[in-house]
Formats: structure tokens, C-alpha cells, sequence
């Protein structure tokens, strides 16, 4: 997980450099009209016909990338499917070169695509290659077939620009993306497309899970784990596609690797996963493709990464499943269950011969571990909140009625421990009270049932006396 | 290397494994070398040798996972590949992602998926399929549970179930023992009996020595090609261990046991010379 985090880091870094790239990219005009309050409704609830069309287009396009960058994911493929987007200039600027050539409409949607598509099949080929006849690590391969492919692509679009037949200005788009430029043609096309493309992602349910999982045992039951990665990888393609209009061929990546790695911070399961992420995909993409036809001058493609940028932080800090506040809280709930179990088991090996009747003090506790005269006076104050002991006004200590019934399954646990360590692991006696301190807090049902079974002289409901001298003094003698 | 199709067939017995003159490298280093085996039915068989012996690629290329240079494979008197229902593999258990976004019923079911079908949904009678072979490994109160959750012991287990839910006749084991407690030892023990009792032929890959008499029928000694194979109480002796770990070692010494793990052999010998 950490590393997926790591890919969503680096790219949280790009997007928010994004914006200003693309802006430089319209460098000659700054200035932003901001719409009236009646456009932005009328865009928000979709009335203009066109605008809803490819609004609607766009967030389906976020969907379907939501979906199959989750197999991408799991896969290990994420970083493949920003390699394959930038392999898809040269694709673009060859075929605009191309059809303006031959006198055709050098920015068809449909030949544009053709050719985009086609490069994104021979960069995933040339890493392929790479990878197959060479030693260099996966990394390198696609680092190396990403800049060249780009490189190629930014000097064909050079030459592109210089030539006399059609107009190359509209060609950055597919760079930065923007909705607004967007004919109805290519919005239904990218509805259809995504459509399709979700479908048969879903469709593929279970073979994807397979082969994300455990691709040795899928071959080995016969499942063709190449043909499946094929297909897997062309939906890629077909995303990313149908994409590069509304996202631009550097962000588009982005709507394959955020939302699914920001879905995972909320469950630990792949349906759940699977739908939340499709979800994050689609209103990354309403709300950018909305933006950008409310400012003609703001690139979708910034605004959608920067939405799904914004639902990655929410759901690394506050995801239920592993968000880092549930970490924390985790973690504090663990370091109070083992402050508590420590404070129970010492009060109870200071009181056993009377556990309901002593009292004993705060300083007689003190001698019982390493723990400062501060740190044990909040544990008992926690304790009492609690309701585990009651400390009473002249300041002696009692346990209640739980706090017995805690403090003796705490010290049976970390009895029964040691009892194992010391007939199974041959550990001695005087030995034995560290590792059991550690293991006693998170001996769970099943181990201590274990723990019973092994060592039947330790029978329930009986407490195993302790192995060694309880005060650390008498330790030392 | 190639063997005249004839003298095939008349080799080919209904053996559950039936291996002839089967040859591995990677990158050119041969990995396995002429391995001529023949596995008898309903026994319980250890694949035994020291690290780098070739035993999970013995278990991978009889499923064809890694290109096989030469040699031929039946199971149950015919190709793998006709007769892979009847194969059932645990793999080793390091050899996936456990942070899988799955439950343990979730992998359990993958063993159903090509009875299943191409594109269709796993069912309640898939579900409850999956749960009774989890039953059987004691992992019951544990289906639902997501798999980073789970022990080494308990995940060990989970691969065992997905293996069992296919209903094979031979399944195949790649060290199911490493690394696991003592409940799933038991568990795993306790299963593979039971697999015998039902006439199933099981091969383990195996690492602890001390325990081949106590678990299995049958042993393979092997160490590139194999040095010896048989019934364990003919061929587990001294001598055999000897030549397959090479070097002058105590049967069942702790000195054994540590070169086992970590073996460094003389030159020459892996090569396997005559």
C-alpha cells in the first residue's frame, strides 16, 4: 500500500503542476471569464443539449477508468498505463501530418484516436520487448519507452505546426485536454466508448480478479493469462483514447491510478472498491468537465485531476478502512488496551492473595515497572474513568468488579504464555516474563484455546501461579 | 532430446504422474535435468532436496508455468493440459500479494472459477462449496475475513481450501509446511491423510527431514535430477540423503538440517555428473 501511495504522491506533485502548464500553454490570453450565476446553473443541471452531452460523456469516460484502472491497479500495471499515454503523441501528430497531406481533415476525431491508439499498442509492445530481451528492471523499460515516445511525439507536432495544409492549433488539446473545444460527434463517441469499455470490464469480473491475484495458478488451471492481459491492456487503450480529448494524454493517466488507489483507503474488498472508485472517476470528471465549460480558458484535464487529487487526500486521511486518522486512532486505542493491561497485571500480582480487599498506593505500583510517576498517575486516572478501580479520596487504589475480571484474564493470559515458552520453547524461567509482556496483549480467542489445549495442567478456570518472582526486587536478589 | 512417439505410448502407464526425460533451464542454466519419474496412486509423496533443486520448477513444469526444454508429462495417462481438472496446486505462499482487496472465501472460490466459465457469476452454490472445503482446514470461522488479516498459518491454509474445492485426484503442493504454526501443521497433516484415505495422490514439496518417515509413503530425492525414488522406508536412508545434499553428513542432524536450508555444495556435484 505504501507504494501505491507513493504513485498517488507523485502524482498529486503533477497535478498540481498542472494547471499552470496548461495555462502557459494559452499563454497569450490569461485572462478567465467568470460565468454568470444563470450559466452556471444551466451548466450544473445539464439544459444545454450539447454541454450535457459532453458532460455526461466525460463522466462516463471517469467511470469506466475508475473500473479498469482498479484491475491496473491490483495488476501492478499503473505506471504501463502512463507510459502507453504518452506513446500516443507521435500517434496523433503522424496522423494529423498524414490525413492534412492527403488533403483530408487533419483533426478527424476518428483517424486521431485510430492513430493514437496504434502507438499506444507498439509503446506497450516496445516495453514488452524490452522486458523480455533485456535485464533492465520494469522501471527503466517503461521510463525509456514513455520520453522517447513523447520526444517523438513533441517533434512530429513541431513539424506538424510548420506545414501548410491544415490547421495544427486545435492538436495541443489532446495534450491538456479541453471539453470545451469538444464537437457533439466526439462527446457521443466518448459516451459510447467508456460505455462499452465498463461493460466489458465487468464483464471480466472475475477472470481479472484471477489473474491480479495469482496469474501462476490462473495458468495453471488453464486460464490464458496472456490473452487476458491483452484485453485488459486494450482497455487501457480504449480509455485512455477516448480520453486524451477531455483529460490530455499527460493527465489522463491520472483518472486510471487516483480514484482506485483513493477507493482503497476505504474497504478491503474489491466490489466495494471497485464501485467507489468508478464513482470517484465519474464526479472527477462531472465536475472538471464542467468547470471547463463554464471557463472556456480552464483545461478540463487540470480541474479533473485536481477534483480526484482532492478526493485522493480526503480518503488517505480520513478512509475508514486505512486512512491514516483510523491509523492513529488505532494505534492510541492499542497503546491505551496495553497501558491498561500493564497497570491491571501489576495491580493484580501486587494483590493476588486478596484481590477484592487490598488496597495498595500509587508508589507501591511504581516499583512494579519502568513506567514515571506522571505516566502511571494518568493510567489510573484512565482506569478510573473506566470504572476498572476506584481511587479514593486519601489516594489508595481498590479494583472493582471488572477490573478483577480484566486483570485476571490479562494475567491468565500472560501466565498460560509463559507456562508454553518454558514446557515447549525450552525457554528459562527467568526469561520468560519479557516475551510474554509483549505477546499477553494481543493473544486472541483462538490461541488462548490453543495455549489450553497444550498445557492442561493450566486448566480453565484455574490461574497458573507465576513462574518467577513477581517484584523486581526479588528479581534482582 | 525428443523421444520416438512409440516408445512413448508404451511407457505412458495411468500413473497419476508420469514424467520422462524431462529437461529445465532458465537462461540456458539447466535447472532440472532427465527427470524419469513414475507416481503411484493414493500415496502421499515428499519431493525432497537441498535449495535450488529444482523442486517447485519440477512442480511448475508438470503444469507447463515454465517452459520445458525437453521431456514429456502425463497425468492419469494423459497430457496436463486435457487433464487439468484433475490437478489441484497449492503454490508456495509468498508467491502472491496478500494485501489483496479479497476475503478468504474470495480465494477459496477461485478454485471453482474454471468450473464456473468464462464471464459468469460465482453463485450460492459455488459460495457454499468453498465454505464446506474451508470447513475441512478449520477455517471456518475465518471465510470472511479479509486475507492481510490472516496468518501465515491461516492464509496457508486458505490456498490448501482452494486447492480442495476442485474435487482433483492429484494435487500438488509447493512447501505447505513453511513457515506455519502448529495448528496448521496439524491441520495440514490431518488433511493429507484424509486425501489419501479418499484414494487421492498428493506430492509435497518438503523441507523438513525429520518428519518424511512420519508424513509420507513415499519419497523423491531430488537434486537436479533425481538421485533416487521410492517407498520411504527403502529410500529415505543415509546413504540416498547423502547424495542428495552431498557432503559428509549425520542422518537427521541438526548439521543436516542447517545445510538443508542453505546448502553450498561441492563444485561438480550440482552439475549432476554421472
Amino acid at each position: 500500500m505504501r507504494q501505491r501511495s507513493t504513485v498517488g504522491g507523485a502524482y498529486l506533485l503533477t497535478l498540481l503542476l498542472a494547471p499552470a502548464l496548461a495555462w502557459a500553454a494559452d499563454a497569450h490570453d490569461h485572462g478567465l471569464d467568470w460565468p454568470s450565476l444563470m450559466d452556471f446553473l444551466r451548466v450544473l443541471t445539464l439544459q444545454d443539449y450539447n454541454t450535457r452531452v459532453v458532460i455526461i460523456g466525460t463522466s462516463l469516460l471517469g467511470l469506466a477508468a475508475g473500473l479498469i484502472g482498479t484491475f491496473l491497479l491490483l495488476r501492478k500495471r499503473a505506471l504501463l498505463s502512463d507510459t502507453l499515454s504518452h506513446a500516443t503523441l507521435p500517434g496523433i501528430a503522424l496522423t494529423f501530418i498524414i490525413v492534412s497531406a492527403l488533403g483530408g481533415d487533419g483533426k478527424n476525431l476518428l483517424f486521431l484516436i485510430g492513430g493514437a491508439a496504434l502507438f499506444a499498442l507498439l509503446g506497450t509492445g516496445s516495453v514488452i520487448l524490452i522486458q523480455r530481451f533485456s535485464r533492465l528492471k520494469d522501471d527503466a523499460a517503461l521510463g525509456i519507452v514513455l520520453s522517447v515516445y513523447f520526444g517523438l511525439g513533441i517533434a512530429l507536432l513541431g513539424l506538424a505546426t510548420r506545414m501548410n495544409t491544415g490547421n495544427a492549433a486545435g492538436l495541443s488539446a489532446f495534450i491538456y485536454g479541453k471539453t470545451a473545444s469538444m464537437l457533439l460527434f466526439d462527446a457521443l463517441l466518448i459516451a459510447w466508448t467508456a460505455l462499452a469499455a465498463a461493460i466489458c470490464s465487468l464483464l471480466f469480473y472475475k477472470e481479472f480478479t484471477l489473474i491480479s491475484f495469482d496469474a501462476s495458478y490462473a495458468a495453471g488451471q488453464g486460464w490464458p493469462v496472456v490473452r487476458l492481459d491483452f484485453v485488459m491492456m486494450t482497455l487501457a487503450v480504449v480509455v485512455t483514447v477516448v480520453g486524451l480529448q477531455a483529460v490530455g494524454l499527460i493527465l489522463v493517466v491520472a483518472l486510471l491510478i487516483i480514484p482506485p488507489a483513493a477507493a482503497r483507503f476505504w474497504t478491503y474488498r474489491l466490489r466495494p472498491m471497485l464501485l467507489l472508485s468508478a464513482l470517484f472517476g465519474a464526479l472527477s470528471c462531472y465536475l472538471g468537465a464542467t468547470m471547463s465549460a463554464l471557463m472556456a480558458k480552464l483545461p478540463a484535464g487540470a480541474v479533473i485531476v485536481l477534483t480526484a487529487g482532492a478526493i485522493f487526500v480526503i480518503s488517505l486521511l480520513f478512509g475508514s478502512a486505512r486512512g491514516l486518522l483510523r491509523i492513529l486512532l488505532e494505534r492510541r486505542a492499542m497503546a491505551r488496551k496495553i497501558g491498561r493491561e500493564n497497570l491491571l497485571r501489576s495491580f493484580f500480582e501486587l494483590t493476588e492473595a486478596d484481590l477484592a480487599g487490598a488496597a495498595i498506593r500509587l508508589d507501591d505500583l511504581l516499583k512494579q515497572r519502568a513506567w514515571s510517576p506522571g505516566q502511571l498517575d494518568r493510567l489510573v486516572s484512565l482506569a478510573d474513568r473506566e470504572g476498572l478501580l476506584n481511587r479514593a479520596a486519601d489516594g489508595t487504589l481498590r479494583l472493582t468488579e471488572r477490573g478483577i475480571q480484566t486483570a485476571t484474564r490479562v494475567v491468565r493470559n500472560h501466565r498460560l504464555w509463559e507456562a508454553y515458552l518454558i514446557t515447549h520453547a525450552d525457554i528459562a524461567t527467568s526469561q520468560v516474563d519479557w516475551g510474554a509482556d509483549e505477546i499477553e496483549h494481543i493473544l486472541d480467542g483462538e490461541i488462548v484455546r490453543e495455549l489450553e489445549r497444550l498445557l492442561p495442567e493450566a486448566d480453565q478456570p484455574a490461574m497458573p501461579a507465576s513462574p518467577h518472582a513477581l517484584t523486581p526486587a526479588a528479581e534482582m536478589e | 532430446m525428443a523421444t520416438p512417439q512409440p516408445q512413448r505410448d508404451a511407457l505412458v502407464q495411468d500413473t497419476p504422474l508420469w514424467i520422462h526425460d524431462l529437461t529445465v533451464a532458465y537462461h540456458r542454466k539447466p535447472v532440472l535435468w532427465d527427470v524419469n519419474l513414475s507416481l503411484p496412486e493414493g500415496q502421499l509423496v515428499a519431493v525432497v532436496g537441498p535449495n535450488g533443486a529444482g523442486k517447485s520448477t519440477l512442480i511448475k513444469a508438470v503444469q507447463g508455468l515454465v517452459p520445458r526444454a525437453s521431456g514429456a508429462i502425463s497425468v492419469f495417462g494423459k497430457p496436463y493440459e486435457e487433464q487439468r481438472h484433475l490437478v489441484g496446486y497449492v503454490p508456495q505462499r509468498e508467491s502472491v500479494d496478500w494485501d489483496f482487496p479479497v476475503n478468504a472465501l474470495d480465494v477459496v472460490t477461485m478454485g471453482l472459477y474454471r468450473q464456473i466459465g468464462w464471464c459468469r457469476p460465482v453463485n450460492r452454490r459455488h459460495k457454499a462449496q468453498a465454505m464446506a472445503a474451508l470447513e475441512k482446514v478449520g477455517m471456518t470461522p475465518y471465510a470472511h475475513r479479509q486475507i492481510s488479516h490472516l496468518s501465515g498459518g491461516q492464509q496457508q491454509r486458505v490456498f490448501l481450501a482452494r486447492a480442495l474445492v476442485q474435487d482433483a485426484q492429484l494435487y500438488l503442493m509447493d512447501e505447505p509446511f513453511v513457515g506455519v504454526d502448529v495448528a496448521t501443521e496439524r491441520a495440514i497433516v490431518a488433511l493429507l491423510k484424509d486425501l489419501k484415505a479418499a484414494g487421492k495422490t498428493c506430492i509435497v514439496v518438503h523441507h523438513d527431514l525429520q518428519t518424511v518417515p512420519t508424513y509420507f509413503d513415499h519419497v523423491v530425492l531430488l537434486n537436479m535430477r533425481v538421485v533416487e525414488a521410492g517407498p520411504t522406508d527403502a529410500v529415505f536412508t543415509e546413504e540416498n540423503l547423502r547424495k542428495t545434499y552431498g557432503g559428509k553428513l549425520t542422518l537427521l542432524s541438526d548439521a543436516l538440517f542447517e545445510y538443508s536450508k542453505n546448502p553450498q555444495l561441492p563444485r561438480g556435484r550440482k552439475g549432476g555428473q554421472p
